[in-house]
């Protein structure tokens, strides 16, 4: 009986990770994409996923779905509506940043901009705070509470793959397939790319390097902003401390996985959502953070280039 | 080149030089003047400007880190932590060791230099691996560690008595004065303090090692070809503002009587931070004036402010302003007061003048032109 438990709560904990690990990787390719074109760790793109929850929070609350717990039907359409005004206002608002925080900094020495982004971050927790208050708020519940283990296949045991699970992960896993195909096939991503190697030779080559950032920072926001909605009907609350964590999470994936490097954030989602998820099964819920905390330092120590970064001297 | 070398009092010459001293010999009567000031005219800010010295000690601490390495430090906040649970450890009561519960509290001046070399040693064991990497990824480690220190001490509560924070903590010992009911030797204590750390910090910006981190600060590639390790020379400057931090720290335990995790979050390192990038990297004076005038938004405009929301909302009879706590707004000051000093005024509102050169001289893209004006601005 006993290791029969023992592996149960070891699966459990990984489907929990694995879907955690879907958003964090959506989140941590807004770091990636950025911090591959100008090298600009966006400090605020935590914050900003986390004004993207009560950007959801708000148009459910419109649509008149905002206090819906367990309803029979689910409002796919609001959902649609939710997630696609969350992805546009996300990626507006950090194109607006871009435009008005760090592109005057492109010149100045690295600190400038970085600086710049913690002070971003600073306003965006504050509109937080005012939009939605200092109290944690409750994110409606609109999935239906469907375990296809227990319910569909008839298993008895600890772990769940509800509709929540397929949710996330069927709506983030075409969402990274189609931010690599973007990055790829289109004339836009190919310019990202030359960005990303050599500005100056991209400008020179008549690259709008301007526009393609601005681009890449529309990117991150619209995967920042469907995350938001996935994070909110999958945890049911949401905070406006809540990007601080979600950022630092999100950043130690994108290193993990050798930050600039798009696969290897989306990797270092999933390898994060399960490092967090196995530590809070085994060591309890107050150590999660120091376990991302901690496995953050120890890459940067001895990979400081992450699991599939490029061997580059000057990355590091 | 050579005069700028020297030390901030010898980078300018005859009338201006001595508008300096003068200046500075003003700053400190006026410092040293304070509790009589104070309670002359009855203004009742002993409790206000306390904390604001300390953390002009915090500010000129981690001014040796991002101001004289150049190296970005987020998690500043954790020295301090780290410097405030030593002192409570060796002093308080409900301390972890059993010979200071049973009445033997190691003396508080002790604690001080223990507290500041612990600090030192935390910032060497942080910095030895990840000094090697780059600006950024060192500026994320940091603040990871800055995360870390506060979680650790709330989940440890056998050890540091968790959220409940840790009290009461020692006084220090000078006979015929008492630090438990007075704040003025307090405040004579701290000031002293900061007086120590502006001879130390500002001598040391000019020695060899000084130099060094100007040297590394500006060109990483040149610094080293010119025989300076940067590992080691690193190291020093992030253990040595470790070590300001961990000073101030058993300080503020003292002073304040009770410590507890929250009090020491990433807001602390930030708004530190802030005091420094506003004032003026690397310019002892400009730290000093930013976390004057930081601390004084901070503590005694915010409460003006709300004084003043408050009775209008009194006089309107409208409860929103009645009640409306501005601080909240503190950290979109600080936001917006941060991309503002960026875009505006990178070098803060008192420069030195070779950072100021440094950050004119990378907005221009041609390097000569740049250069040249570097060298003019330096010779001034």
């Amino acid at each position: 009986m006993g290791e029969g438990k023992d592996i149960d709560l070891l699966a459990a904990a990984i489907v929990i990770g694995i879907t955690n690990g879907a958003f964090i990787a959506l989140i941590a390719l807004g770091y990636t994409l950025v911090y591959g074109i100008i090298e600009l760790i966006n400090f605020a793109h935590g914050d900003l996923f986390m004004l993207g929850t009560f950007a959801c929070l708000t148009t459910l609350t419109i649509l008149g779905f905002g206090t819906e717990v367990g309803i029979a039907g689910t409002p796919w359409l609001a959902l649609v509506i939710a997630m696609l005004v969350a992805m546009a206002f996300c990626g507006g608002l950090n194109v607006l940043a871009e435009r008005i925080a760090y592109r005057p900094l492109r010149k100045a020495p690295r600190l400038a901009p970085l600086i710049s982004a913690i002070g971003v971050s600073f306003i965006f927790i504050n509109i937080g705070l005012f939009w939605q208050g200092p109290t944690p708020r409750r994110f409606p519940d609109l999935l239906p509470q469907y375990d296809f283990l227990s319910q569909f296949f008839g298993l008895h045991t600890l772990v769940r793959f509800t509709v929540k699970d397929l949710f996330v992960l069927s709506l983030a896993v075409p969402l990274m397939l189609g931010l690599a195909w973007v990055i790829q096939n289109t004339r836009m991503g190919k310019a990202m790319r030359a960005v990303a190697q050599d500005s100056e030779m991209a400008l020179q080559m008549g690259i709008d390097v301007n526009r393609v950032i601005a681009f890449t920072f529309l990117l991150g926001g619209l995967l920042a902003g469907a995350a938001s909605l996935m994070y909110g009907l999958y945890n049911n609350n949401t905070v406006f401390t809540l990007g601080f964590t979600a950022g630092l999470k999100a950043f130690t994936a994108a290193v993990l996985g050798g930050i600039g490097n798009v696969s290897g954030a989306a990797l270092g989602g999933f390898v994060l959502g399960l490092l967090a998820s196995l530590t809070v099964t085994y060591f309890g819920g107050q150590w999660e953070n120091v376990g991302v905390f901690s496995l953050l330092v120890i890459i940067l120590v001895f990979r400081p280039t992450g699991l599939l970064g490029q061997i580059q001297g000057d990355r590091a | 080149m050579k005069q700028a070398n020297r030390g901030w009092w010898y980078t300018t010459t005859g009338a201006a030089r001595e508008r300096r001293v003068w200046g500075t010999a003003a700053v400190i009567a006026l410092a040293l003047a304070f509790p009589l000031i104070n309670r002359f005219l009855g203004l009742g800010w002993e409790a206000k400007v306390i904390p604001i010295a300390l953390f002009i000690i915090l500010a000129l601490g981690l001014n040796v880190v991002v101001g004289f390495a150049g190296l970005l430090d987020l998690g500043y906040a954790a020295f301090f932590a780290i410097g405030a649970y030593t002192a409570a450890f060796l002093t308080s009561p409900v301390s972890p060791f059993a010979f200071v519960r049973e009445g033997h509290p190691v003396n508080f001046f002790v604690t001080m230099l223990i507290s500041a070399a612990v600090a030192a040693g935390f910032g060497v064991l942080l910095g030895a691996p990840t000094l090697r990497l780059r600006g950024d990824y060192l500026a994320i480690v940091t603040l990871g560690f800055g995360e870390i220190v506060p979680l650790v001490v709330k989940n440890t509560p056998d050890i540091t008595k968790g959220t409940q924070g840790m009290n009461p903590i020692g006084f220090p010992e000078i006979p015929g004065v008492l630090f438990a009911v007075d704040p003025v030797p307090w405040y004579y204590l701290i000031v002293t303090v900061l007086l120590i750390s502006v001879v130390i910090t500002s001598r040391l910006r000019t020695a060899r090692i000084g130099r060094a981190w100007a040297a590394m600060r500006e060109d990483e590639v040149a610094a080293a070809s010119m025989g300076i390790n940067l590992v080691t020379t690193k190291l020093f400057a992030f253990s040595l503002g470790a070590s300001f931090s961990g000073f101030a720290g058993s300080i503020w335990a003292s002073y304040l009587q009770v410590i507890a995790p929250e009090q020491f979050d990433f807001s602390v390192s930030i708004f530190v931070l802030s005091m420094i990038i506003l004032g003026g990297l690397g310019n002892i004076g400009g730290v000093i004036a930013g976390g004057v005038l930081l601390g004084g938004v901070d503590r005694i405009l915010f409460d003006w402010i709300s004084g003043f929301v408050h009775g209008i909302g009194a006089a309107i009879n409208n409860q929103d302003l009645q009640f409306m706590d501005v601080s909240r707004s503190r950290q979109l000051i600080f936001g917006v007061a941060l991309v503002f000093m960026m875009l505006v005024r990178p070098e803060g509102l008192f420069p030195s003048a070779r950072r100021k050169a440094e950050l004119h001289a990378a907005e221009e893209s041609e390097g000569v032109a740049a250069q040249e004006r570097a060298v003019v601005v330096e010779i001034e």
